[in-house]
């Protein structure tokens, strides 16, 4: 029975240390999904916390130079707006609705800096669209007929 | 047609799983003579199954519209291929490929065991019974896929496009399914050992079988979706512990601990209630599993009410859960055993350990996934816990793992004798030290990766010892060759030795981990038509920007020559992929694998011109070690229960068994598991 005991005790022992650890671990490691407007109620306790910020990129706002490879846009819901720079090269369909002026949903994930200014590491295009047909198929389907005409020599499979 | 034929099928498997647990029940309850309609019942729901399946491949195949999940993820420019394996591309057809394995895993078991365990049987039948009823029940109704559309629309949208992307998707999903459903078998045998009161005897035995060959699928499943979405997802990762991926992780994890703690069970008569707990939990994680990924739980708490299936899934997970534990109270003296702890270092120790913590990595991995869920529910806030919590838990219970994996095989039963663990430990020890002195001076600084590489020379040398020694006793006692005499050890002791491979399978996989994550190195770069760079040693340079047509999708693809020091050896060709029914395009990156590292290029954007193109290029060392690891594994396990011939036909321990274990233990020499 004592044997039972110690054995009891021991793996009591070595599960609530554990428990601090994990629970610990989590509130560091949290990630919030915040919308511009939650994102500026926040104040102050925003800056430095891990967020993955969606909204509408702003037509017009995207300015994308590829020899640097910095990318500057703001990102805006109904309720705030919010500049964000970015690092990395942004996804091709990013690039497609900037150059069309459109408004699309974006997704960033990184952290409210002090001067402002939502420093991102990360940059996805929503993905809500997905399983829905394409609504204008237009735009897409010139850059195909441009990348034929400019190589057509070498399209097929 | 095949519309209502598929509705008989779906409901006549409903109907027969739910009256075939009458009889099977009652033979439990004292009535033997019964047992036999509920295993023409389990056959029955298996024929019934098989038709639907068959029903719906044609439905595919034939692009009959008129059956709602065809025309949900059907499409008549899809490839063959692909439109047959949009079986499990959706919802309703993997629940019903899901119905389909589950009933062929009790058809299986009812089968294979129609001789055996009389007083198990009828109740693990009528056990498994009421699973498969309630998988039907799901596709008869909130679930079904051969709801009949009206208007038959005249093609259909295809299946999810990451979907059909790769042809891994043919492999991945039913090795995953064939694991993850075949693990309601030992639930089945634990449910069957407390209704009948034989917590000690058969279904230790059986059970162990049944759970080895799903945990074998289920290994190769997650391997396999690990190296589907390296292949495909283009961040040159294979895990990112997203919830999905842990759905399948966290089965595996008790699955492994319950193959464990059941080996103490057969040899030292104890940890009956663990075990019993251990079986319950895994399958109601198999169960929650697909709950999560199945109900539409993760896009938001509250987007699963709106369906059936999630409140069916909290509802059956309940029951389960309640039921189960109260018979175990039930059972609860029968289940009572004394610690089998005689001495600290022993294999029943090693057991343990391995035990806590592969619970406390199980524990881990829950809370990470389930944390967003109650933070949602009760706060009102939608947070993710991001990948580094995760690795800050795992990586030192990985570790103790990787410890253990050596260690455990080399104590003894019982208590090791000082001397015997010298000599075992000594020269693994001392080349383990001294490998880690040259580790660290050819450049491996990184301190968990060191140790990692460290202790896992040690378990490697450790486990070495396991085959050497007993070949070397065998050698000098019969007068063969060393290979003659370690084929000859290894073969006549497959569960022991399948095990130890299945260890080194894993050290070999902890150690790609380790030096893929941390040696990893990654840039972005634009590059025009004839431009080259070099990176990491790897010169890379595009040759040529394009775009095509598929039946199914366009694409555009980039062509780079690629080399090592300057001199150009290959193309590599990453694309992007455009599905008409996504709007974002489905990048298609290119690996070029190589025992030390892979380069993997992914194809980010393109000038619309056609005159430069952005790529990823990624230098991934090691990673092959991972899926050479995993296939290890695999074949490992395969091996230890190749002995057995048909699942569960090996000999009962016997006599000679009783005199095995009188007589003094000296582990890696005697004993046989």
């Amino acid at each position: 029975m004592n044997k039972k005991l110690t054995l009891a005790v021991g793996v009591a022992v070595v599960l609530v240390v554990f428990g601090y650890f994990a629970f610990g671990g989590l509130g560091s490691s949290l990630v919030y999904f915040w919308t511009p407007t939650e994102l500026l109620a926040e104040g102050e306790s925003a800056y430095g916390t891990s967020v993955r910020l969606g909204g509408m990129v702003e037509p017009g706002s995207v300015s994308w130079d590829a020899d640097t490879q910095e990318l500057r846009f703001r990102l805006a819901d109904e309720g705030g707006i919010i500049e964000v720079e970015s690092a990395g090269v942004p996804p091709q369909m990013f690039l497609e609705a900037a150059e069309r002026q459109e408004a699309i949903g974006a997704v960033v994930e990184g952290s409210m800096g002090r001067n402002g200014v939502f420093q991102a590491s990360n940059l996805m295009v929503r993905h809500s669209e997905e399983y829905r047909a394409p609504q204008h198929e237009g735009g897409r389907q010139e850059y195909y007929r441009e990348l034929f005409r400019e190589q057509g020599a070498e399209s097929g499979t | 047609m095949i519309s209502s034929l598929g509705y008989l099928a779906v409901g006549g498997a409903l109907l027969f799983s739910v009256v075939g647990t009458v009889p099977a029940y009652a033979a439990v309850a004292g009535r033997p003579q019964l047992a036999i309609w509920g295993k023409r019942s389990a056959y029955a729901v298996f024929w019934l199954a098989t038709l639907a399946i068959l029903l719906m491949v044609v439905a595919l195949v034939t692009h009959d519209f008129s059956v709602g999940y065809v025309a949900q993820v059907g499409s008549r420019s899809t490839p063959l291929f692909y439109t047959v394996i949009s079986l499990w591309s959706s919802l309703e057809g993997s629940i019903l490929f899901w119905g389909w394995i589950l009933a062929g895993y009790t058809a299986a078991v009812v089968y294979i065991y129609r001789d055996r365990y009389p007083d198990l049987m009828p109740a693990v039948t009528g056990t498994l019974l009421v699973v498969n009823a309630f998988f039907w029940l799901l596709l008869a109704w909130p679930a079904n896929p051969f709801v009949a559309v009206f208007p038959v629309p005249a093609d259909g949208p295809g299946p999810n496009p990451l979907l059909q992307n790769h042809p891994f998707m043919g492999l991945h999903p039913p090795l995953l399914y064939l694991g993850y459903v075949g693990l309601a078998v030992p639930f089945a045998f634990g449910v069957a050992a407390l209704l009948t009161g034989e917590v000690g005897g058969d279904w230790v035995r059986a059970v162990r079988h049944w759970t080895m060959a799903p945990w074998i699928f289920l290994t190769a499943g997650i391997v396999s979706g690990a190296w589907w979405s390296y292949e495909v997802l283009g961040w040159g990762g294979y895990w990112a512990w997203d919830p999905v991926e842990n759905a399948s992780f966290l089965p595996w994890l008790t699955a492994t601990a319950f193959l464990h703690s059941i080996m103490v069970q057969e040899r030292r008569q104890t940890l009956k209630m663990w075990n019993i707990l251990l079986v319950v939990a895994t399958f109601l994680l198999t169960l929650f599993g697909t709950f999560l990924t199945r109900s539409g739980i993760l896009a938001s708490v509250h987007a699963f009410t709106e369906g059936l299936i999630g409140p069916f899934f909290l509802g059956f997970i309940t029951l389960v859960l309640f039921v189960a534990l109260g018979l175990v109270a039930w059972r609860s003296d029968e289940l009572k055993s004394e610690p089998a702890l005689d001495a600290v270092a022993s294999r029943e120790t090693a057991f343990l350990l391995n035990n806590l913590l592969l619970v406390a990595f199980t524990f881990t991995v829950l809370l990470g996934t389930v944390y967003p869920l109650l933070a949602e529910a009760v706060r009102g806030v939608k947070v993710s816990v991001g990948a580094p919590y995760f690795n800050r838990m795992s990586i030192p219970i990985a570790l103790g793992l990787v410890l253990l994996i050596g260690i455990g095989p080399a104590l003894p039963w019982r208590r090791g004798s000082p001397d015997l663990m010298a000599r075992k430990f000594l020269w693994p020890t001392v080349v383990a030290l001294a490998a880690g002195i040259v580790f660290w001076l050819v450049g491996a600084r990184h301190f968990m990766t060191w140790l990692t590489l460290v202790l896992s020379v040690l378990s490697v040398g450790l486990l070495v010892g396991e085959f050497w020694r007993p070949a070397r006793a065998r050698r000098l006692a019969h007068d063969e060759g060393l290979g003659s005499a370690l084929l000859n050890v290894v073969s006549k002791n497959r569960r022991r030795y399948g095990g130890y491979v299945v260890h080194l399978g894993i050290v070999i996989m902890a150690v790609g981990i380790a030096l893929s994550s941390t040696y990893r190195r990654e840039r972005e770069m634009t590059l025009g038509i004839g431009q080259a760079v070099t990176y990491e040693g790897y010169t890379v340079r595009l040759d040529s920007l394009y775009a095509g047509r598929e039946p199914h999708r366009n694409f555009v693809e980039a062509a780079f020559s690629i080399g090592k020091g300057g001199e150009i050896s290959g193309t590599m060709r990453p694309r992007l992929n455009y599905y008409p029914m996504s709007q974002q395009p489905i990048g298609t990156p290119k690996v070029r694998t190589r025992p030390t590292a892979d380069l993997y290029l992914s194809l980010m954007a393109y000038d619309q011109n056609g005159l430069s193109a952005t790529v990823n290029v990624i230098v991934n060392p090691m990673v092959v070690w991972i899926w050479i690891g995993g296939a290890i594994m695999a074949l490992g396990a395969l091996f230890a229960i190749s002995s057995v011939g048909i699942i569960g036909t090996d000999r009962p321990r016997g006599a000679e068994d009783v005199a095995a274990r009188a007589r003094p233990v000296e582990a890696g020499v005697g004993g046989n598991d």
